[in-house]
């Protein structure tokens, strides 16, 4: 394997936070192109810190950090990757076409070609005849597929998704789930996903990464072996039973449960 | 039926609705203010009353009186006493509009760089906020007075008209807020919005012009609300010391002065420096209407 196939690759990263807190205790992870890697432990396990981390957002304390085969800032400078945050972060004054061409506009494309790139994008995330709204006049299902189509906007190698559908509703997220999965396999891009939901990780992912807690660690890594393309049979499938058994087994030997009470009983900070 | 029609014509009706409404409302209020001041003299005149003052046509004018002054002539023979006016509220409008101009930019540029460099925070903000606790009367003379012997900038020797020494004084009155909510407003942009544009490498400058200034217009439309209003109050005290007779000022000064002979003429002046305060007010939030687009419960 050349390490040219090699998306993210994280070397002994770690990351204190000024109080001495310590986030993330050397982690190494590797994505390669195509994979679709969720990262999913408990709140606190710094997974969201990781994403950035990977997002060159926030800088580690120790620990190499390469995307795309550079350095993770020269990735970011060079605009390798796209982001989407649990919220969808419009800019409410743009309208929907606007809004994906935010990022077109840093790149310098004009206007001929942002427009044709939008139409694509919005066709993309099924929302063409949107182009005129603004944000606040849409779901919030819909804003989060703005959202993404602003971040796939100029063909990043790599998606970065902070818990993309953890503020909408069940129905919708499993809708958005599909679409997703439909998305990078016409796209072709590698993701990195953080969530809290072990059903939306295994059914989502190529891999499963489980964080442990204070620090955060790397604790297991699971392979998802569902075949694709995934549909919504793949959630009767019995094997993914097994796999969700196997994550949540993985995410309990964390002792995440233990620190969760603990924390729950010393109450807020 | 046809559902399309049924809840367009509705929409339509709706508006209709509505602006019935508000002139309604508008209709309402004024008729309260006015029988309120007509009751309370009515009141006080009929009992004789003396406190807090003597009620009389010379202190509290019928209001259709004061209305009525405003279209006969004066002095007799001359114009129209509300064609005089409404050149006087023109003026003082020139006066306001370019000082509330001067204040909202030097305001603006303040609260800029206060924004930017933090550090400036603590050093700038006090003198900031101690140009704000001196009397804009004892600061108006020095202004008016001051720059009316010149200035010289670059070798250039140069001496501002008299209203534009006015327009001065309506600055200063216009900058503060507009500083205030500039360094407010500059710092409201989300977090998360600000973690996206790091994520396309975007300078500082493209942050500030496409972020963080749009993040701030409804703050600056706020600010710029009341510097509105002050522009004029502004405007119309800083002639009071120059000896400008051209304004609202000057006529406010001139119709004290014989208040006793026509007390009508004070109180139409004060009418139309009213009118021109709201309309400045009005100015700024049809500009918030055209430049803004937020949710509607987002406009300030």
């Amino acid at each position: 394997m050349s390490s040219s196939e090699l998306v993210v690759s994280l070397k002994g990263v770690s990351k204190a936070f000024a109080a001495g807190v310590l986030a993330l205790e050397s982690i190494d992870l590797e994505v390669r192109r195509g994979d679709f890697v969720s990262l999913i432990g408990p709140s606190g396990c710094g997974k969201s810190t990781l994403l950035r981390i990977i997002g060159d957002i926030t800088e580690p304390t120790s620990g190499e950090v390469v995307v795309n085969g550079k350095p993770a800032r020269k990735a970011r400078e060079d605009r390798d990757y796209g982001i989407v945050f649990q919220a969808p972060v419009l800019f409410d004054w743009r309208t929907v076409e606007r809004n994906i061409a935010l990022p077109l506009e840093m790149e310098g494309w004009d206007r001929s070609r942002r427009q044709a790139r939008i139409a694509e994008m919005l066709e993309l995330v099924e929302l063409t005849g949107f182009e005129k709204h603004y944000p606040w006049q849409l779901s919030g299902g819909m804003q989060q597929r703005v959202s993404i189509a602003r971040a796939l906007a100029f063909s990043p190698a790599l998606l970065l998704m902070d818990e993309p559908f953890g503020a909408l509703d069940e129905m919708t997220r499993e809708r958005l789930n599909l679409e997703l999965l439909r998305i990078w396999a016409e796209t072709g891009s590698s993701v990195v996903f953080v969530t809290h939901s072990i059903a939306e990780a295994v059914f989502l992912s190529t891999h499963v990464v489980v964080m442990t807690p204070r620090p955060g660690r790397v604790s297991a890594c699971v392979e998802i072996d569902l075949p694709q393309p995934r549909t919504q049979e793949t959630r009767e499938d019995p094997r993914f039973f097994e796999l969700v058994t196997e994550v949540r087994e993985a995410l309990h030997a964390t002792g995440a449960d233990e620190v969760e009470e603990q924390l729950a009983a010393e109450g807020p900070a | 039926m046809q559902l399309g029609g049924t809840s367009s014509g509705a929409r339509a009706g709706s508006w209709a609705a509505l602006a019935a409404g508000r002139i309604a409302v508008l209709v309402a209020v004024l008729l309260a203010l006015g029988s309120l001041w007509e009751g309370y003299r009515w009141v006080w005149m009929s009992r004789g009353w003396t406190w807090p003052f003597e009620v009389s046509d010379r202190t509290m004018p019928h209001l259709h009186e004061i209305v009525a002054q405003l279209f006969r002539q004066w002095p007799e023979g001359g114009p129209v006493l509300g064609s005089t006016l409404l050149d006087a509220a023109l003026f003082t409008a020139k006066e306001a509009a370019v000082g509330f101009a001067i204040g909202a930019v030097v305001g603006f540029a303040l609260g800029a760089v206060i924004a930017h460099f933090r550090v400036l925070q603590r050093g700038l903000m006090p003198y900031v906020v101690a140009s704000q606790t001196i009397p804009i009367l004892a600061v108006a003379p020095m202004v008016v007075v001051g720059l009316g012997s010149g200035i010289t900038v670059f070798g250039y020797a140069y001496v501002p008209a008299d209203w534009l020494r006015v327009s001065v004084i309506a600055a200063y009155l216009t900058f503060f807020p507009v500083t205030i909510n500039t360094v407010r407003g500059l710092h409201s942009a989300d977090p998360l919005a600000l973690q996206l544009m790091h994520s396309y490498a975007a300078s500082r400058w493209t942050v500030l012009w496409k972020l963080r200034l749009p993040s701030a217009l409804p703050y600056l439309f706020a600010a710029f609300k009341i510097a509105a209003t002050a522009s004029v109050v502004g405007a119309i005290v800083g002639e009071l010391p120059s000896s400008i007779q051209s304004g609202l000022g000057g006529a406010i000064l001139n119709f004290n002065q014989y208040y006793s002979a026509e007390p009508k003429n004070l109180w139409a002046t004060n009418l139309v420096a009213a009118l021109l305060g709201i309309a400045f007010f009005l100015a700024v939030v049809l500009a918030e209407k055209v430049v803004v687009h937020r949710a509607p419960e987002r406009f300030a």
